[in-house]
C-alpha cells in the first residue's frame, strides 16, 4: 500500500500512455523478475541494486557496481523505480549511491523496474509523493519520460546524452 | 527613410531571407503544438495552474531577501555553498576561482539563459579553460560562434542541411554527417568524451527551493544531468529570481513549463536535485575498478546566484513583473513578428522575444532594449500565451515611453508643434508623437478633405512623408471622410420609437474620420435590433498614443474618454464599441491608466459590436430584421486583441446564426498592426506576416467575403487581397439588403 493510502494508479493508464512514448512495458509477477530481465537486456548490463526489500538483481544478468568502463560498455542499464505516474508514463529515478543516475544515463537501453502499487494517477498525486519523500529526507530525484529526445538537429532524434530506449517492467502486486 | 531606418530595414530583410524560413516553421509548431496540449489539458485547469504559478511568483518575489537567505542556510546545511554575485564580472570571478581551485582544464555546460547574460564562456575561456555547452542546440551556435535566436531553442533558425555543413566544416568527420541521426550520434559522442573528462559541470537551474536547498532543471537530452553528476564539482547559475520556497511550490511550474514551451506534457527529464547528490563520483582514471571507479572524491557544489539588475526591477513597479517569467519561449512563439525574423531582429544581448524587452531594460539598460523595443506592437497575443500572465505588452509600452524621453531635443521649434497636442515631455521623437497624434491628424484631415486625401497622396507629400516621418511611400494612406460618423448621425432621427435598449455607439477615431461606413452599418444594425444609438461627443481613447510608448498622453485621453462616456453608462446606456483595439483599451491596459472603479464601470458598460449584437440575439432580438446569409461564404479574420480578450467567437456564431458559411483564419496576426506597418523599416515584415493570412483567404476570395473586425487588419488585407475587405457588421446592415 502507497503512503497516506492514496489512489493507485492504474496499471493500464500507465502502459497506455508509456506506449504513447513508443516505450514497450512488462507486466511480470515477482517471482518471474529474473526471467523477463533476461528476456529485455541486451548485453553486456549494468545495474543499480533495486531500491526494494523482497527485489534484488543479484541473480539478474546484469553488473552491479560497474567499474567506469562497464558502463561505457554497457547496452543496458537497470535500476529501480518508487514512483510512477501513469497519466504520463513517467518514472521517478533516485539519486542513491547506488549510481542510479549513471546506469540509467550511460547505456542506450534503460529498463527500469517498478511495482503496480508504486503507481500514481497523474503529476499532482506524484507531488504528493515527492513532498512526502522530501520530508523524509530523500531529495534527489528524476521525473524521467521516455528516452532522451531533441530537435535540435533538424528533426527529432532519440538518444542524445541519455538513452535511446526505455523499457518498464511492471511487478504485479502479490495477492 | 532615415540612415538608421535603413539600416534596420536592411538588417530585417536580410534575416528574413536567411532564417525566415528556419525560424517560421519552428515557432509556428511550437505555437501549434502549445494550443494542443493546453486543450488537451483542459483550458480551466491550464488557468487555474496559471493563476496559482503567478500567485507564487508574486509572494516569492515580494520575499526574496527572505527567501534568498533561506536558499543560503539550506544549501550549506546540504554541504554546498551559495554566492551571490552583485553583476556579471563578480559572477565570472567567482566561477573562475572555483574552477582554478579544481584545477580545471575542462568545463561542461548545461544550456543557461543566465550563463549567457554573464557572457561567462569568455570570461572562462579568458583564462585558458576549455569550455563545450552540451545541449545540441547551444553546441551549434557554439561552434557556430552565434548569439541564441531563441530563448528555448537556440539554434532553432538553423537547418538540418546548415547544422551538416557547419559541422563538416568544423570537424572534418570520417562520414558525412547528412541526417539529424547522425549529427546527433556525431555530437553525443564529441561531448560524451568531454563530459567524462571535465572537472567541473555548469548548469542553470530552472527552479531554486529555498526550504531544501534544492534546484530543478529542465532538459529533452539528459546534458543537465551528466553535468550535473559526471563532473565532481558542479556550478548552478541562476538569477535570484529563480527561488521559490519550497518543493510543494513547484507542481503547478512543472504543469506549465514544457506545455507552454514546446507543447509537451511533460519534459523528458525533470529533476529536482538536493546537491551534493549522492550519486558516487565517477574515475574514468580507474577506469576497470567497481563502483564507478570507486571515486572517492567529494562532491562539491556552487550555487550562484546572479542579482545583475533584478534587486532593481523588483523595485520597479513596472519591470517587477519580469522577474516572474519561466523563460518558456511563448511569448516569442505566440508572435507573429518574432514567427518572422527571430530573435536576431527581435532580442537584445541575451534574451529574446516578447519578454526580452524587459530583461535586456532590466539588466542591460533601455539602450539595448531600443534596438528592438519597437518590434511589439501590442498586439497582446502573447498575454494569454505567457503561463504566469505577464503583461509583456504593457512592459514594452513602459520601456518605449523610458526610451522616447530626450530623444529629439529641438523638436519644439519646429512648425508642426501644432500637430501634436500632447502631454509629452519635449524629447518624444517626433515620428512617434505624430502617430500618437494620429487623432489631431484625422481632423484636420476630415475637415479638409477631400483635399487633404489628394495632397496627402502627391509624391511630394509621400516623399515627405517618408523622410521626416518614415512613413512608407509603398502604403496606401487612410483616406478622411469629410462628413465624420458624429455629423451623420446628429443630423440622424431617432428610428426607434419604444427602444429595448440605449446605446452609446462609441466613435473611435479610425471609425468617426474614415471607415465611417462601418460606423453607419452598426448605428442601422442596432437600430434595426430595437436600440436606440446616439454618437457621443467623445475623443480618442488613447490607443494611438499608448503604441507610441507615450503614456502620459494615453493617461490624459483616457480620463477624458471615461469622463465623456461613463455619464452614458450611468444613464443607462450600454457603451458599443466597433474598433477592438480601443474595446481592450478600456477592458485591459485602462487598468493601468485609470483609476480602478472607473475601469471597472467603464469595461462592465462597454461591448464589442458583435458579441453586444449576440446579446441582443440571444435575448430575444429579432435576427429576420438584419439581412440572412443564405449559405454565403466568409473568409473571417479576428483581430489581436479581440482574440485575447476572447471575442471572436461572438462575430463567428452572429454570422453562423444569421446564415453565413464561416471560415475563420487561424494565423497568430495579419500584419504589424497599426501605425507599425506604416514605418518604413518594417514595410516587408509587414508584408512578410501578412503573407501568412494572405495565403490562408486567397484560395478562398473567390468564394467568400473577406471580413475583418479590426482597422489595420483591414488594411492590411486591403494591401495583400483583392477585393476589399469588410467589417463584419455591414454583413448585417439592413441598408446594404
Ligand atoms: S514572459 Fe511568460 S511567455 Fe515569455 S518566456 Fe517568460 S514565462 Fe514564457
Amino acid at each position: 500500500m502507497s503512503e497516506g493510502g492514496a489512489v493507485t494508479g492504474s496499471v493500464t493508464e500507465f502502459r497506455q500512455s508509456l506506449s504513447d512514448l513508443d516505450t514497450p512495458t512488462t507486466v511480470v509477477p515477482p517471482d518471474e523478475l529474473g526471467a523477463t530481465l533476461a528476456d529485455v537486456i541486451e548485453a553486456p548490463a549494468v545495474g543499480a541494486e533495486l531500491p526494494f526489500d523482497d527485489l534484488s538483481l543479484a541473480d539478474a544478468p546484469v553488473t552491479l557496481d560497474p567499474s567506469p568502463s562497464q558502463l561505457r560498455a554497457a547496452a543496458t542499464g537497470v535500476t529501480g523505480s518508487r514512483m510512477g505516474i501513469a497519466s504520463l508514463g513517467t518514472v521517478a529515478v533516485e539519486s542513491r549511491a547506488d549510481g542510479d543516475e549513471f546506469v540509467g544515463l550511460y547505456p542506450s537501453r534503460h529498463v527500469v523496474v517498478i511495482r503496480a502499487s508504486d503507481i500514481r494517477t497523474d503529476l499532482s498525486e506524484a507531488f504528493d509523493w515527492l513532498r512526502a519523500e522530501f520530508a523524509a529526507g530523500r531529495r534527489s530525484f528524476v521525473l524521467a519520460t521516455g528516452p532522451s529526445s531533441t530537435g535540435d538537429m533538424g528533426a527529432l532524434v532519440q538518444g542524445v546524452h541519455g538513452p535511446e530506449e526505455v523499457h518498464i517492467v511492471i511487478i504485479r502486486d502479490n495477492e | 527613410m532615415s540612415d538608421s531606418q535603413r539600416t534596420d530595414a536592411d538588417r530585417i530583410r536580410t534575416l528574413l531571407a536567411l532564417e525566415g524560413d528556419e525560424i517560421k516553421a519552428n515557432t509556428r509548431l511550437f505555437n501549434a503544438d502549445r494550443y494542443d496540449a493546453v486543450k488537451a489539458v483542459g483550458e480551466d485547469v491550464h488557468e487555474r495552474n496559471r493563476t496559482r504559478a503567478r500567485e507564487i511568483k508574486e509572494d516569492a518575489i515580494e520575499r526574496l531577501p527572505e527567501l534568498i537567505h533561506r536558499t543560503r542556510n539550506a544549501v550549506e546545511e546540504n554541504g554546498g555553498t551559495v554566492y551571490v554575485a552583485d553583476d556579471a564580472a563578480d559572477a565570472n570571478r567567482y566561477i573562475a576561482e572555483v574552477a582554478e581551485a579544481e584545477a580545471a582544464e575542462t568545463v561542461v555546460k548545461s544550456k543557461s539563459m543566465t550563463t549567457e547574460e554573464i557572457d561567462l564562456n569568455e570570461a572562462l575561456e579568458e583564462g585558458g579553460l576549455e569550455i563545450w555547452e552540451t545541449d545540441l542546440g547551444e553546441f551549434v551556435i557554439q561552434v557556430a560562434e552565434e548569439a541564441p535566436s531563441h530563448i528555448v531553442g537556440p539554434s532553432l533558425h538553423k537547418s538540418r542541411e546548415e547544422i551538416t555543413e557547419l559541422f563538416e566544416r568544423e570537424f572534418d568527420p570520417d562520414e558525412s554527417l547528412d541526417s539529424a541521426q547522425k549529427l546527433t550520434a556525431f555530437a553525443r559522442e564529441f561531448l560524451g568524451d568531454r563530459i567524462d573528462n571535465a572537472e567541473v559541470g555548469i548548469t542553470g537551474a530552472n527552479f531554486v527551493m529555498a526550504e531544501s536547498g534544492s534546484i530543478a532543471l529542465v532538459t529533452n537530452e539528459g546534458n543537465a544531468r551528466k553535468c550535473a553528476s559526471i563532473p565532481d564539482t558542479h556550478v548552478a547559475v541562476a538569477g535570484i529570481e529563480k527561488i521559490i520556497p519550497s518543493v510543494a511550490e513547484l507542481e503547478p511550474f512543472a504543469e506549465l513549463i514544457s506545455r507552454s514551451a514546446t507543447g509537451q506534457e511533460i519534459p523528458q527529464y525533470l529533476s529536482l536535485l538536493t546537491p551534493p547528490v549522492d550519486t558516487p563520483t565517477i574515475d574514468f582514471n580507474r577506469a576497470d575498478e567497481p563502483g564507478s571507479g570507486a571515486g572517492d572524491e567529494e562532491r562539491d557544489f556552487h550555487l550562484v546566484l546572479i542579482d545583475n539588475g533584478r534587486r532593481a526591477m523588483r523595485q520597479d513597479d513596472d519591470l517587477r513583473e519580469t522577474l516572474y517569467c519561466i523563460r518558456c519561449g511563448a511569448c516569442a512563439n505566440s508572435c507573429a513578428n518574432f514567427q518572422s525574423v527571430g530573435g536576431h531582429a527581435f532580442g537584445g544581448e541575451t534574451y529574446t522575444g516578447g519578454i526580452a524587452t524587459g530583461w535586456e531594460a532590466g539588466i542591460e539598460g533601455n539602450d539595448v532594449a531600443e534596438e528592438f523595443n519597437d518590434l511589439c506592437t501590442g498586439c497582446s497575443r502573447c498575454v494569454n500565451a505567457c503561463p504566469v500572465k505577464i503583461d509583456i505588452p504593457w512592459i514594452n509600452t513602459v520601456v518605449r515611453d523610458r526610451i522616447n524621453r530626450g530623444k529629439d531635443p529641438g523638436f519644439d521649434d519646429l512648425l508642426v508643434d501644432g500637430l501634436v497636442p500632447d502631454e509629452e515631455e519635449s524629447g518624444t521623437p517626433l515620428r512617434k508623437r505624430f502617430f500618437g497624434n494620429f487623432e489631431t491628424v484625422a481632423k484636420l484631415g476630415s475637415a479638409t478633405a477631400p483635399l487633404s486625401n489628394a495632397v496627402a497622396s502627391t509624391g511630394i507629400a509621400r516623399k515627405a512623408m517618408e523622410s521626416v516621418l518614415g512613413i512608407d511611400a509603398r502604403r496606401d494612406l487612410p483616406a478622411f471622410e469629410r462628413t465624420t460618423l458624429r455629423d451623420w448621425a446628429g443630423e440622424r432621427k431617432s428610428r426607434v420609437a419604444d427602444p429595448d435598449r440605449r446605446v452609446a455607439l462609441y466613435p473611435d477615431v479610425y471609425t468617426n474620420y474614415v471607415q465611417t461606413e462601418r460606423g453607419k452599418a452598426a448605428v442601422r444594425v442596432l437600430e434595426a435590433l430595437g436600440c436606440e444609438v446616439v454618437v457621443p461627443d467623445v475623443g480618442g481613447s488613447g490607443r494611438a498614443p499608448l503604441s507610441q510608448g507615450m503614456i502620459a498622453t494615453a493617461e490624459a485621453k483616457a480620463a477624458d474618454a471615461a469622463s465623456a462616456l461613463l455619464p452614458y453608462v450611468e444613464e443607462g446606456y450600454d457603451v458599443v464599441v466597433v474598433e477592438p483595439s480601443d474595446l481592450a483599451m478600456f477592458r485591459r491596459e485602462y487598468e493601468k491608466l485609470l483609476p480602478a472603479e472607473t475601469q471597472a464601470q467603464l469595461d462592465e458598460g462597454s461591448y464589442e459590436v458583435l458579441e453586444y449584437v449576440y446579446g441582443l440575439l440571444e435575448n430575444g432580438a429579432d435576427a429576420d430584421a438584419v439581412p440572412a446569409g443564405d449559405g454565403d461564404g466568409v473568409a473571417y479574420h479576428s483581430h489581436c486583441q479581440q482574440r485575447t480578450l476572447g471575442l471572436e467567437t461572438y462575430t463567428e456564431t452572429v454570422l453562423d446564426r444569421v446564415g453565413y458559411d464561416v471560415l475563420t483564419s487561424d494565423v497568430e496576426c495579419c500584419g504589424m498592426a497599426g501605425s507599425f506597418g506604416y514605418k518604413s523599416e518594417y514595410y516587408d515584415l509587414s508584408m512578410d506576416v501578412g503573407e501568412t493570412l494572405a495565403e490562408q483567404f486567397e484560395p478562398e476570395v473567390d468564394d467568400r467575403t473577406v471580413v475583418a473586425s479590426g482597422t489595420s487588419c483591414m488594411e492590411q488585407l486591403d494591401a495583400l487581397l483583392l477585393p476589399g475587405t469588410r467589417h463584419p457588421v455591414e454583413l448585417l446592415d439592413p441598408a446594404g439588403r
